[in-house]
Formats: structure tokens, sequence, C-alpha cells
């Protein structure tokens, strides 16, 4: 029989203290029993002989030094089961789709131990998701941590969504799993989620966890932990490919802040916690393909960048660890352009082993850094006409802007329902890099200009 | 010692009952968790704890193992991938799968391999500590020396030749003590030699802008700040694969699972440039990964140039990167604030700087105890938070290093790579260096990089005007000056780290380039005092293909038919 104690000395914020107690470990999972009968949920910061501090997940409003806290001798775990498949979880686990309880193959820690640096097989499958910023200049791969760095108001979700949707691996037949993980996002955008998936069809192959804007924000810390060990286990033990999707990144972020501020810890960068690197770091981590296993958890992720600005912490921490960031600018979107994605600060770290002869095409690697100088300098340029006016350009430089113009309503601009083949992407990219004198050219190998550029084709 | 713990709170742990001293080595709990004793307060003692503490107790048993945080030192160490405090990951996950468990232990060097031991002294000799007492081939390419233990020293009584594992005696002295092929060190202690040296040759990295404009010296120490995503990591894979080092010690420190996953898989298949074998061969790995615990972070650097010391003392060069220091900071901040320190600038421990340079100072060129001459070559990365370089880890690294590569998200954003900016990063060691580049290089390199450093300081003033009015309405001698700086940075100073050819670029090809640029400018200029418009210079062909000479296999030859070209279609430019 475990023991209730009735031992609460103090209660602040989501924390609550207790004296008293036999020793409890590090981490456990408590049950909090109230007065009217209902239960909380919390977990042990800090454990001594003389005092035990929890924090509540679903908040301490009602609780008072009259209610009982049951020590479950266990660190906090996810059942699991391939069934896990179709259904809709809160943010800490529980259905919510009336559907029964999960029959547990077994029981996990949703903290996960960390994947063995040695044991990984460097990601390098090519998925095509249909977009050309993605595939063509921001290539990603199996086993990739690649999130959109976003700013409130833009279109992350339909981007996220359009990508869940066309994402493939060419040459394999198999669909990505998908473990979508809604972190403090309001009820309208968990239902827009919702709605394509089931229109698609996706539902079936994906489990949902829901921690929504009216969630208690302390739960928000174990939602992702959740959906990453689900991921985790369809991946490794069912050989999945799994997609996860983790919405938004800044809300756990500021769940984070909320608890340090609680625990009257000295803050670090603007009141975010000093260890929320090492924090974020043990989510996005959680990608990654293993050596000898057929399965991969890919995590694509939005994070709504406060202000628009990127070296806020919370995109900066993340930036540093995550392999590339797809990065959504406003101007574009202002444009009128979708998806209005900034290739210039976007990237993604693996692209290179995700691309080339075998993989996408030999020349990809070449054409999309040419893309790259040539839009850079364009984007330059622009700021230069707007004080000096398009006539003091040289020639030289009058085209590299038109390219640029060029680059963004050809290249950057598809339709919500438009899944290009890389081959088409790489198409459009000669089509464009084509205006441009051939001399101008010069991240491109001669061998390629021979082989691709359109002057070249016609005159064979 | 045993005692028991009194409170868990994350990685840190206050245990009562060990009596211990600072930096003892602990096992923590029924699993024997391994930790490090940092503060000692009566009869408590807390201690930052290397595993995951989830569901540790207070009242669980503590074990003081009286010893230091130490590494195993021998032959075996290289082509090894070991975490923060030595634990080969190969053997963690032959015992406990994909995923790192805690409680597991595992010896630093394998003693299931035996080593051929030739003796290099008598019995009858008298040695003292650091001496070599004999040679085990530890790859085809290295001779590990054994060397007597820093602090012992006396008359050999016995010595051994064969096949041994490197934890049998080979060797007693007369004090009895006995030696193996293997020695322990403590981490925290820099590692005694006879002199520090001046360093005077640089390190070769087969990189332009590294060699060519801001070269670190063997012996020397660097720093590579930069924002994300702006190329330290792939700047410090570059120079473990090209540097011309002996040794290489790769310490991957709070940073991705995959970079370190990619080094494994890349290194067995390159080669050395210098010895033609596997660059594994050279390599000796230290993850210690962002989600892996933090305390053993904190640790892996101590691990990494305590191993980069032990081949140095054997006379080796040996190259030190480690990517990257600020998380090694942010790990000492954590812990910190856990102790409830008094922290200082923004939130870091005020000892920082202390650990920071005591860290740099164990770089250098060294004469060592052995009598030999080694180096340790530190590289450092540091990650400032929102590529701000005031704050304290980038400002007190800055005040102890030699170098300064000073990556900048705007040159990464455009794609030119490595995206150091030339105006701001410095070496100060080109003084020092410069007469071996005389010598080995050519006897006009220094004046064709100052030269070139003066063209692209010229550029960015220009820049300003040009901002202004439009490149049309500058002077044409500026409008050349322009084009030569482009020409530097494009074809000299940009290079692609992934391209099969330029990804090294070996001395004699950097002078040859670098010189064709200057060839190009003297010549244009010549022209265009002799009233040759700029336009037609500007439209030279031989000017254009020279941007791709780098990606050409046979270099050489495809310089050489350029630089014809060119001196053709100048002399049609007439002039004159
Ligand atoms: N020398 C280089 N050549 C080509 N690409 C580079 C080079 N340096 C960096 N890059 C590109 O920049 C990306 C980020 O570099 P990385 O070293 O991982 O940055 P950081 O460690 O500073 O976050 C790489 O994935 C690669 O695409
Ligand atoms: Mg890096």
């Amino acid at each position: 029989m475990t023991k209730e104690y009735k031992t609460i000395v103090d209660i602040a914020g989501p924390l609550i203290f207790l004296e008293k107690t036999e020793p409890v470990g590090y981490g456990e999972l408590v049950q909090i029993n109230l007065p009217d009968g209902t239960t909380k949920r919390g977990q042990v910061l800090d454990t001594s002989a003389d005092v035990v501090v929890v924090q509540v997940f679903e908040g301490t409003q009602g609780l008072n030094d009259e209610s009982g806290v049951v020590f479950s001798g266990d660190t906090i775990k996810l059942p699991v089961a391939k069934d896990l498949l179709g259904r809709i979880l809160s943010g800490s686990g529980e259905p919510l789709d009336g559907g029964p309880r999960i029959i547990p193959e077994k029981r996990v820690d949703v903290n996960g131990a960390s994947m063995n640096p040695f044991s990984r097989r460097p990601p390098d499958e090519f998925i095509q998701t249909g977009i050309s910023t993605i595939d063509g200049t921001n290539t990603l791969v199996r086993g990739q941590k690649l999130p959109i760095f976003s700013g409130s108001g833009l279109p992350h979700n339909e981007i996220a969504l359009q990508i869940a949707r066309q994402a493939k691996v060419p040459g394999s037949e198999e669909d990505f799993a998908v473990v979508f993980a809604a972190m403090g996002i309001t009820n309208e955008e968990a239902q827009s989620f919702m709605e394509d998936f089931e229109k698609t069809g996706a539902l079936e192959r994906a489990t949902v966890f829901l921690n929504l804007a009216d969630d208690p924000a302390v739960e928000r810390i174990i939602t992702p932990r959740m959906a990453l060990t689900a991921a985790e286990y369809l991946a490794y033990e069912h050989d999945m490919h799994v997609l996860v999707i983790m919405t938004d990144i800044t809300n756990y972020c500021e769940a984070l802040r909320q608890m340090g501020a609680a625990r009257e810890e000295v803050p670090g960068r603007r009141g975010y916690p000093g260890y929320m690197y090492t924090d974020l770091a043990s989510l996005y981590e959680r990608a990654g393909v293993i050596k000898g296993n057929k399965g991969s958890v890919t995590q694509f992720s939005i994070l709504t960048m406060p202000g628009d600005d990127i070296t806020h912490p919370i995109p900066d921490l993340s930036g540093y660890i995550t392999e590339g960031q797809i990065v959504v600018s406003r101007d574009l979107h202002r444009k009128g352009i979708y998806p209005p994605i900034d290739v210039l600060p976007s990237l993604s770290r693996l692209m290179n082993s995700g691309i080339g002869e075998g993989k996408t095409r030999d020349d990809h690697k070449a054409v999309s850094d040419q893309l790259y100088a040539g839009y850079a300098e364009g984007r330059d340029l622009r700021g230069l006409v707007a004080i000096v006016g398009k006539e003091s350009l040289s020639e030289r430089d009058q085209r590299i802007l038109e390219f640029a113009d060029l680059f963004e309503d050809r290249f950057v601009r598809q339709a919500k329902d438009e899944d290009r083949n890389i081959e088409d992407t790489l198409s459009i990219a000669w089509e464009i890099l084509s205006e441009l004198p051939e001399a101008q050219l010069t991240r491109i190998d001669n061998k390629y200009i021979d082989k691709y550029h359109p002057a070249h084709q016609n005159a064979e | 010692m045993n005692g028991e713990i009194y409170r868990v709170a994350g990685p840190v742990v206050t245990v009562t009952g060990i009596k211990p001293k600072m930096y003892d080595v602990v096992k923590v709990g029924h699993e024997g968790l391994m930790g490090e004793v940092i503060r000692i307060e009566g009869e408590k003692a807390t201690v930052q704890v290397y595993e995951d503490t989830s569901g540790i107790k207070p009242g669980e048993p503590v074990a003081n193992t009286g010893m230091p945080l130490s590494v195993e030192l021998g032959p075996g160490l290289l082509e090894s991938i070991y975490d923060g405090i030595q634990r080969p990951l190969e053997v963690l996950q032959q015992k406990m799968g994909d995923f790192i468990e805690r409680g597991v232990t595992a010896n630093g060097l394998t003693r299931e391999k035996k080593w051929e031991f030739t003796p290099t002294v008598s019995k009858g000799d008298s040695v003292k500590g650091g001496d070599i007492i004999g040679v085990v081939q530890e790859t085809p390419n290295l001779e590990h020396k054994i060397m007597v233990p820093p602090r012992k020293s006396g008359t050999v009584e016995d010595i051994k030749s064969g096949k041994f594992v490197v934890d049998e005696t080979v060797c007693v002295l007369s004090d009895g003590s006995e030696l193996s092929l293997m020695q322990k060190w403590p981490v925290r202690d820099p590692r005694p030699v006879d002199k520090k040296l001046s360093p005077t040759k640089p390190l070769v990295t087969g990189q332009r802008i590294l060699d060519g404009m801001f070269p670190v010296a063997k012996g020397g120490t660097a720093a590579i700040p930069g924002p994300f995503g702006s190329g330290k990591t792939v700047t410090q894979q570059q120079l473990a694969k090209w540097s011309d080092t002996d040794i290489v010690v790769y310490i991957g420190c709070g940073e991705r699972g995959n970079e370190m996953a990619d080094v494994l898989n890349e290194f067995p298949e390159l080669e050395d440039p210098k010895t033609g074998r596997p660059l594994m061969e050279r390599t000796v790995l230290i993850a210690n990964t962002s989600n892996m615990p933090v305390a053993a972070r904190e640790a892996s650097v101590y691990t990494g140039i305590t191993i980069a010391e032990y081949y140095r003392d054997m006379g080796y060069d040996v190259s030190l990167m480690a990517d990257s220091t600020s998380r090694w900071a942010e790990a000492m901040r954590e812990i910190s604030s856990r102790l409830e320190e008094m922290p200082g600038e923004e939130g870091y421990p005020a000892y920082l700087s202390a650990r920071l340079s005591e860290f740099y100072e164990r770089a250098g060129a060294v004469h060592s105890l052995a009598g030999l001459d080694g180096s340790i070559t530190v590289i450092g990365a540091v990650s400032p938070p929102g590529g701000d370089f005031s704050e304290p880890v980038t400002q007190n690294t800055l005040r102890i290093v030699k170098v300064f590569w000073a990556l900048d998200a705007k040159l990464s954003q455009k794609r030119h790579f490595p995206a150091i900016d030339w105006l701001t990063s410095y070496s100060l060691y080109n003084d020092r260096l410069a007469g071996w580049f005389t010598e080995n290089v050519g006897s006009d390199w220094n004046e064709l990089r100052d030269n070139a450093m003066d063209i692209l300081q010229e550029e960015a003033e220009l820049q300003e005007i040009v901002q202004l009015v439009g490149s049309d309405a500058l002077p044409e001698d500026q409008q050349l000056t322009l084009e030569i700086a482009r020409m530097l940075r494009e074809y000299f100073l940009q290079q692609n780290a992934f391209h099969p050819v330029d990804t090294f670029c070996p001395f004699d090809r950097q002078y040859k380039l670098l010189k064709s640029v200057s060839q190009f400018g003297e010549k244009a200029t010549d022209k265009m005092e002799n009233g040759v418009p700029i336009n037609k210079i500007m439209e030279m062909e031989s000017k254009d293909e020279l941007a791709k000479v780098k990606y050409e296999e046979d270099f050489d030859a495809a310089l050489e038919t350029i630089m014809a070209k060119m001196d053709e279609e100048f002399t049609q430019l007439g002039g004159n």
C-alpha cells in the first residue's frame, strides 16, 4: 500500500514543498489527492531527507495543505503499443478520443535515454517535400531535425501540413507515420490540423498529443517527451519512419521559463533558464537513425520567433541544436508569395549528405550554391537601388536584380497543393539561372553547365 | 569511506559521511553512478554526477574512491571514441545497446589486445619521469612511446620485451614501482614539461583563408566564434581532416550526435594527406553530445586535453578541436547555479575566465621531459548567444587566444564559405611565421598576402561610397580595385569544403592562385594607365575562367592554360 502524505508546508506557483517523507526518488511521478476528490499529477524536482519539492502538472489551483500526496516510486512513463496509431491523447497521455485505454506492450520512461553517438547512422535519405525552397536549396533527410522558424500570423501551419501530406522518399512506397504534439496552441489551430489529417487519411497513421492553450502550462513540459517516446517506440521497435511535428516550441519554452521563475532560479538570458539549451537538446536530439535499424525519427517542428527576432533565445538556442532551420519571412508573405520561405537565413545542415548523384542529381549542390549566390547579391542590390536608382547600376548588376525577382516568382512561389518533384525543382532552377550571363555561374563546374544549361541543351 | 545521499537535485547530489578531498571521484547510489566532489561544507559534500539521477533517493549509499578523475593513457587511444569521462562508446553500445543507460563502467583502454613492446632501456639504466622506456607500434604510422609517469624515477631493475596487455608490468624500478604500457593521469592537472618553446611553424591546414591570411602556429591557440550555421563545425572538421599534424583530438562538447556520427563515418574512409593512411588512425574522438549528462560535458575538455598532452610528451604535434567551448562554459554555469554560487556576468561563475585561460594554457610548443619537441594547437569554437561577440565566453576567450577567426552570418547566408570575416579576423602569428613562409612558400608570399589584405580593406571603404552613388560613378581605377577584390574573395577566399578537389588546397596552389590574381591586377592597372578602358578589361574571358581553376584536379595545367590566355588577351587589348 503506498502511503499518502499530508505534510505540505508550502505552495508556490506550480510547486509544492513537503516535509517528513520517507526517502523519495528524484524525478518520481507523484499523485496529489485534492480535498474535493479530484487528483493532479506532478514530478519530484528536488529531494532530501528534510524537504521534497514537487512540480504539479495541472497547476496548483485548488490545492491546500489538506491535500494528500502519493509518491509512485517510479519516474513518468508512457504506456506504448502499436495501437497508439490513430489515437488522440492529452498532453500527458490520457485518451481524449473516447477510445479505450492503451493496452500497454510496455511502459517507457518519457525522458528517454540518450542515443549513443556510436550507434547513430548519419542520415542521408532524401525526403521529397514537393516544395522547391526545401528540396532544392534546404533539403530534408530522414532522421533530421529541421524546424520552421516563423512569426505569428504567418502560414507556418499550412507549410507544415503541406509537408506532412507530400513528404515521401522517392522510390519507397512507405508513408510516414505522424506523431503530432500540440503545445499551447489554440483549439482552433489544433482543429485545423486534425481536419487536415482526417481529410487525407493521415490520422490512421498518426498519434496526436494535445496540450492546448487553456491546458496547464506545466503539462507542456511533458507533452513533447510523451510524443517523442511514442515516436521512438514506433520507429525503433516497429521499423516505421516517423515524422514528429511539435508546435509550438515557443510555448514550450515559455512554460519552461515559468517553471524556472516559480523555483526562483537565477534566470539566464531574457529570463529563460540557463539550462534551456540542454533542455531543448533533450528534445531535439531525439531525432535520428540507428545503425542496423530500419526506422527513423524525423522532426519538423514549428517555432514562432517572438518579434520575428531570430536572435531571441528560443530560436537562437534551437538553431544551435537543430540541423538547420526553414525561415518563414513576413516580407515575402506581404508580397503575396506562398510559401514565404526566405532561403537566405534558412539552412539544412544535412543537405550535403542527402543530395547528389544517385540521391537527387549530380548538379544539385552546385545549382543550389549558385541560386544562393545570385539571390543574395540581388537582395543586396535591392537595397542599393532604393538609394541610387536602377539606372546607376551596371548591366551585370541589373541582370542580377532581375534574377532575384525571378527567383521569388518562379522558384519560391508555388501553390498550396503543388507537389514538385526534384527534377521539376532543378529544371526551374536552371531556367532562371540561364537568365544570368554564363560567365557569372562561377559556382557551377563546367561539366554541369555542359550537361544541364538550357542553352547547351538547345545546341545539341 | 562510505556515506549516504542527503539530497538529489538534478545532476547535483549532496552526500554525507565520506570525508572526501576536493575532486575525489565517488560512486553514488545503489547503481554506483560516477560523480566528482565539487564542494565541501562541514559534514556535507556536493557531488556533480556524470549520469542521469532520476529515481535516486536520499539515504542511498555513497562510496569514495579517494582518487581524482583520471584517464587511462597508453596504446589504444587512437581510433577510439569516448564519452566525456573516457568510457569507450563502442563498449557502452556492446554492454547496453543503442541508448546509454546509466551505471555502466568501462575501461578507457581495452584489456583484450596485446601490444608488441620493444624496450629502449636496459637493466641498470637510470630513468626519470617522462623518459622513454620502450615503444609500441600503435598504428602503422604511429610509434607510441612508453614513458615513465612524470613523478616517478629510479634505476631499471627489470625490463621485458614481447606482447603485453596495457596493464601488465613491463618494467620494474629500484623503488619497487611497476610500470606497464599504461599510466593514469588526473585530467584537471596539466602534465609537466621541461620547458615551453615559442612556436615557429604554422599549422598547415589546406584552407586558404586560414593558411594564407590568418595562420595559426603549431602550439598556438585559435578561437572560432560565430552564430549558429556560420561554419564553426565545418571549419573544425576541415582542420581535423587536413591539418599537417600527427594526432588529432576532436572534442564534441555539448553538440550534435549526428556530427560525431559523421566524423566516425567519414574519417576511416579519408586519407591523411601526410601519410596516406586512414585519417581515423591519427584521431581520438570525445563525444559528449548535448543530450548527454551535463557534468560529463564539463569534464570532456579536460579528458581531451590530457590525452593531447600525453602524445605531445612523446614529441608529436597534436591538434585539439573543441566544439564548442561555450557548451563547456554553460555546463560550468549550470553546475554553479545548482550550487547557488554567486553568479558573475550573465550568470557564468566568476571563475569562468580563470578556467578558460587554464585550459588554453595547456596548449603550446614544448620541450618534453623526454627531451623531445612536441606541440598542442588548441582551436576552440565559441557559440555566442544571438551571434553577439560581446558576451562573456567570447570576450574572455579573445583575451587569451592569439588567432581570431570571426564567422559572420551575413557571409554564410550568402553562402560565402568559409564565412570568416577577413576584416575583423586576425592572427598574431603572422610576423613570427614570416620567415617560414618566405622559405617554404615563396619569397614574395608575405608581400602578396599583405597586398591582398590592403585591397580587401580598400574595397570595404569603397563599398561605403558605392552604397551612396552606385559603382558606375566611381573612377576607373577604383572600379578595377573592386574587381580585383571580388576576385580575391571569390577565387581565393571562398573554398567549398564539400567539393572533392577544393576541400584541400596545398600551399603551392594557394601561392599560385594568389599570385595569378595579383598578376592580373598588375597588368590590368598597367593597361588602364595606358588608356585601355575598364570595360574591355572586365570582359576578359581568362579573368572569369580563373574563377574555376581551384576545382581542377589538374590544377597546374589548367592554370597555365588560363594564364597563357590572359597574356594573349592583355596583348590584344593594346594600349602601351
Ligand atoms: N567551408 C565550407 N564550405 C561549404 N559549406 C560550408 C562551409 N562551412 C560551412 N558550410 C555550410 O554551412 C553549414 C553550417 O555550418 P556548421 O559548421 O555546421 O555551422 P555551425 O557549427 O557554426 O553552426 C554547413 O552545413 C554547410 O552547409
Ligand atoms: Mg556547430
